[in-house]
């Protein structure tokens, strides 16, 4: 039995580092300081994957040796005009790079996941720019805490924890304590409700009404949380302040802001479902606070006004930035979306949607970005590692996607992996293979291996280092 | 006279039937060029490219057999970057700013980083161990750590970007003076920078402190540069420097507003020239549009108040922070005319090449792709004139450039692009063409016998742009000017051996812990990160 510390988790964005792993005969049979999704996939990882490659032929999926699935998706690429390579934000930095070496050679277009999440945000930062840190400068410093159309207690289980409420940084508390204080309150008046129900024999009431009301906690001096999202999470039942808002209201709500931190008075009653003094209330402590933080999420890039929104939010930042300090913050997805973005651009220029068909880098999504090529119907093959486009994609891509011939490079079985005409099955990158990642702030850091892989499944990197090899020599002979 | 070169190394003799022979007769041969000071990689940089699409639409470069696609045109991607410098006859570059939480990133980027040898400095001005050790007096324990994160992070130099400023940006503010307190630490930037000194001196790293001075792009800071230099006079040995005053226009400014700016360079270029501890580089301004980013967060703040452009700001916990804005630099704005003035009155008033170095601090004060007209600016007066007839009134008026009659010759180009850069930087092997040395050769098809560069800036420029020959490490990558084989080059970082290494106990992985959000392990970079390390051996005096 063995225990590796400070393993990074391969899931969400958070990417923490400080996960203790037991190991005996290498199978992992215990997990420290994970989250309940970390956990799960370092305990179950292996209970449903392809071990060996496999090629469609006659209509079926039917096993196969590497070589000749690696042989077959280099020649689909090699006689492709317009392939497209598409996934990447669940691997390596170093098979990301290898990738986009292919993607060149094959003169195709490369895409990654941020193209469906947050596309928008990348958008945005070529508008506008962006005023970002790492995340432990929220930690130490941040006394404002902003999560915006994002649900962290969910999604990012341990962001709390680790970078902004409930850790402890050298300026500011952690506010853990008067938490659990709260929550004990919230659940004993329930009880007692209930109690008084049951006495009374009164019916259960509706649900309650949303409390718009300050918590007492605002007039104390620490830490606080905003949440704003459309409907009640548990972050929200957390925060100091929840703005309930309506639908699509995010930009206007924005907006709002953005006046009312100038002292601008609104001749308004309402702005998206909010009373117009609550805002003013929370403009003010966002003027009033040491550093303040927006986090966002999808709900803010993937709602009416997509990049227009992430706009206004960064030019909030922006402004408050002349009053106090100021910083905004991208809830990135996978753990290694971010990471993607940086080798895309540092090897093209461009984070995602690049094409290649010119022999040189060109980026324009709407064009360029594999949701409109397939809708469009103009690639003529599709290469899907470690994503799943099957499942997320609109349908007319995914008949698209599926018409052509496709390779998935995937661990795991999938809708995609099912569809596909070859399928090379891979090493799981952060337990079987080591490499880099990005944490959501570009914090490179290391994936382990902790465990062997089985014989049978090659990391990323060698399959994609494979196909090249196979492509450039099928390109020579032709030539 | 003839050059001989074996195994990537310059030799006394070869056998001459056996060798291939390139025929350099009229033109120059000059060891490959040395840039101490360029933004090519890491997190900045590559923001910088993420936010500006506009600057790669119209300057692409397609794939070729040999070589791999890419883009400009200001912060060219990465396999551009080393063409790029490889057809202008440059073989070795400083990557200049490393948050060490980033590292990784740092050297994945200059990785790929074709053609050139490389090295990059951490940013050791604000961060926290530093501050800390620095405000309790304790310069060896202080040593230990900074030996511990030149290896852990594999730097080269210590860099100090505006000292006491970044940790005060952390709340939105900023230092004023080299005495001013820097919030909650209660220590000064003077004693920063006096203090780091002395750990360089005590660790014997091969190039000195790299400082960004205080107050940087503000009018009225030349002040602040000279007493910069001044704090660290007395630490100096026999004559050899012990402080490099990085892209020293933007910190010699006169004036007490924009309207008053005018230039501080005569005054900067006194003191220099008295002094024999300081080595400047230029951060030489070009007229065009470009991507300024630092790691002087207040800086950059200041510059998107001033231009309005897009802003990104990165802070990195426990450590620095960053900015990056676009910019255009005008002929017909006063202030930037007379930023481009200072950077060459720098360069012609100090009357020792070996004191100032060309560089444009790429691409803040424009891509690394102009020093071929900076060279021709240095050469000829006349090259010169021309470009100040069509700068703004009272920028010409102010200069001094007219009244400066020197020009270099293709000698002091020569220390200014490569031999001076290569001294400072302690790296023996660069600059220089003596046996022994490596075999990284510029050769450029102009004759100095024929060609008058005063005259002839034209031809001149022209054969800089495009070196005739290029040899790296033995071997030719670049004939007339196109690059005809693509290598990797090797990265120096310097391995310091103390008496006492840093002890890595259970406390120091609780401070990890409580400082940065990654857990100690997880902080250096493995062995085996880097391809192709260059460890420099050095045994330090503590």
């Amino acid at each position: 039995m063995t225990i590796v510390t400070g393993v990074t988790c391969p899931v969400c964005g958070t990417f923490c580092d400080d996960i203790e792993l037991v190991v005996e005969n290498n199978v992992i049979v215990d997990v420290k300081n994970a989250c309940a999704m970390g956990a799960a996939k370092f305990l179950n990882y292996a209970t449903h994957r392809n071990l060996k490659p496999l090629i469609r032929k006659n209509g079926e999926l039917i096993e196969t040796s590497l070589n000749e699935a690696v042989g077959k998706a280099a020649k689909i690429l090699a006689d492709a005009n317009y392939p497209i390579l598409y996934g990447w934000s669940c691997t390596s930095c170093e098979a990301i790079r290898v990738g986009l070496e292919l993607a060149e050679e094959v003169g195709g277009v490369i895409d990654n996941t941020s193209t469906v999440c947050h596309g928008p945000s990348i958008l945005s930062v070529q508008d506008v720019g962006i005023v970002s840190c790492t995340l432990g400068q929220i930690r130490h410093r941040a006394d404002l805490i902003f999560y915006w159309a994002s649900n962290p207690w969910s999604a990012h289980p341990r962001h709390i924890e680790r970078y902004t409420m409930f850790t402890e940084g050298r300026f500011q508390k952690s506010t853990w304590k008067g938490y659990i204080s709260r929550l004990g309150g919230v659940l004993s008046r329930k009880r007692l409700r209930r109690a008084a129900n049951l006495v009374l024999r009164r019916d259960i009431p509706a649900t309650p009404k949303i409390e718009r009301h300050l918590p007492y906690t605002m007039f104390q001096k620490k830490r606080k949380m905003v949440v704003v999202d459309t409907r009640k999470t548990r972050t929200a039942e957390a925060a100091d302040y929840f703005l309930q808002i309506e639908p699509n209201k995010d930009y206007e709500l924005l907006q709002v802001f953005r006046m009312l931190i100038q002292n601008e008075e609104l001749n308004v009653d309402k702005v998206a479902g909010v009373p117009i003094e609550l805002l003013e209330e929370v403009a003010d402590v966002m003027l009033d606070c040491k550093l303040g933080v927006f986090f966002f999420g999808l709900g803010l890039t993937m709602s009416e006004g997509k990049h227009r929104n992430i706009d206004t939010a960064i030019s909030l930042t922006r402004d408050l930035n002349q009053r106090t300090k100021f910083l905004i913050m991208p809830m990135r997805g996978h753990y290694n979306v971010t990471g993607v973005n940086v080798v895309f651009t540092w090897q093209t220029g461009y984070p995602y949607a690049v094409d290649f068909s010119r022999g040189y880098p060109r980026y324009n999504p709407g064009e360029t970005s594999v949701i409109d090529i397939l809708s469009r119907g103009e690639s003529d093959a599709g290469l899907s590692i470690a994503s799943d486009p099957v499942a997320h994609f609109p349908r007319e891509a995914v008949q698209n996607l599926v018409k052509n011939p496709l390779i998935a490079i995937d661990p795991e079985v999938t809708p995609t992996t099912l569809m596909a005409d070859v399928v090379i099955p891979s090493s799981f990158m952060g337990i079987e293979t080591e490499g880099t990642a990005y944490r959501m702030d570009h914090v490179p850091l290391p994936l382990k291996k902790v465990v062997e892989p089985p014989k049978t499944c090659l990391s990323d990197v060698e399959i994609l280092q494979r196909i090249l090899s196979q492509v450039r020599k099928l390109r020579r002979t032709s030539n | 006279m003839d050059l001989a070169i074996n195994n990537g190394k310059i030799v006394e003799k070869i056998n001459e039937n056996k060798a291939k022979v390139i025929d350099a007769s009229g033109m120059i041969v000059m060891p490959g060029g040395v840039d101490i000071h360029c933004h090519i990689a890491g997190t900045d940089v590559n923001t910088g490219r993420l936010l500006r699409p506009e600057d790669h639409f119209r300057d692409v470069e397609a794939k070729t057999a040999v070589t791999r696609s890419g883009v400009g045109y200001s912060i060219p991607s990465t396999f551009t970057t080393g063409y790029r410098y490889s057809r202008m006859g440059y073989t070795t570059l400083m990557n200049p700013s490393m948050p060490p939480l980033e590292a990784r990133h740092t050297h994945e980027e200059l990785e790929d980083t074709p053609m050139v040898d490389k090295a990059t400095y951490p940013l050791l001005g604000d961060w926290w161990f530093v501050l800390e050790h620095l405000r309790d007096g304790l310069i060896e324990e202080c040593a230990a750590h900074v030996a511990w994160i030149m290896a852990a992070t594999r730097g080269y130099a210590i860099k100090i970007v505006n000292p006491g400023g970044l940790e005060a940006w952390g709340f939105g503010s900023n230092v004023k003076s080299l005495d001013d307190t820097v919030p909650h630490f209660n220590i000064t930037p003077r004693e920063i920078i006096r203090g780091l000194c002395k750990v360089n001196k005590l660790l014997n790293l091969p190039h000195t402190i790299h400082v960004h001075t205080n107050n940087l792009g503000k009018p009225g800071n030349y002040v602040t540069a000279i007493e910069t230099m001044k704090c660290v006079e007395d630490l100096a040995e026999e004559n050899r420097p012990n402080i490099h005053i990085t892209h020293c226009q933007f910190s010699a400014f006169k004036g007490s507003d924009w309207q008053t700016m005018s230039s501080g360079a005569e005054e900067i270029a006194k003191y220099v020239n008295h002094h024999n501890h300081v080595t400047l580089d230029m951060g030489q301004v070009i007229f065009t549009n470009t991507t300024t980013m630092t790691a002087d967060g207040p800086f950059q703040y200041g510059l998107y108040q001033l231009s309005g452009n897009k802003w990104v700001n990165h802070d990195v916990e426990t450590e620095t922070s960053g900015g990056i804005v676009p910019f255009t630099y005008r002929r017909k704005s006063a202030v930037n005319a007379t930023q481009w003035s200072i950077g060459l009155e720098l360069a012609l008033l100090i009357k020792n090449p070996w004191k100032i170095y060309l560089t444009t601090d790429h691409p803040n004060g424009g891509p690394f792709t102009s020093y071929p007209t900076i060279i021709t600016w240095l050469m000829s007066q006349a090259a010169r004139k021309k470009t100040i007839n069509k700068i703004h009134k009272r920028a010409r008026r102010n200069s001094l450039l007219t009244s400066i009659e020197r020009e270099f010759s293709f000698y002091e180009i020569a220390i200014v692009t490569r031999a001076g850069q290569a001294k400072t930087l302690g790296l023996t092997q660069k600059g220089q063409l003596g046996v022994g040395a490596d075999a990284d050769v510029a050769i450029y098809n102009v004759n100095h016998k024929l060609v008058d560069p005063s005259k002839k800036y034209k031809k001149v420029r022209r054969a800089f742009k495009k070196a005739a020959y290029t040899i790296k490490g033995g071997e030719v990558v670049v004939k007339d000017g196109e690059i005809v084989k693509t290598v990797s080059g090797k990265t120096f970082w310097v391995d310091v051996k103390t008496s006492l290494p840093l002890e890595v106990n259970d406390d120091l992985k609780r401070k990890f812990r409580e400082y940065w959000t990654v857990e100690y392990e997880n902080y250096p970079l493995r062995k085996g990160f880097l391809h192709n390390p260059a460890p420099i051996s050095i045994k330090a005096e503590v």
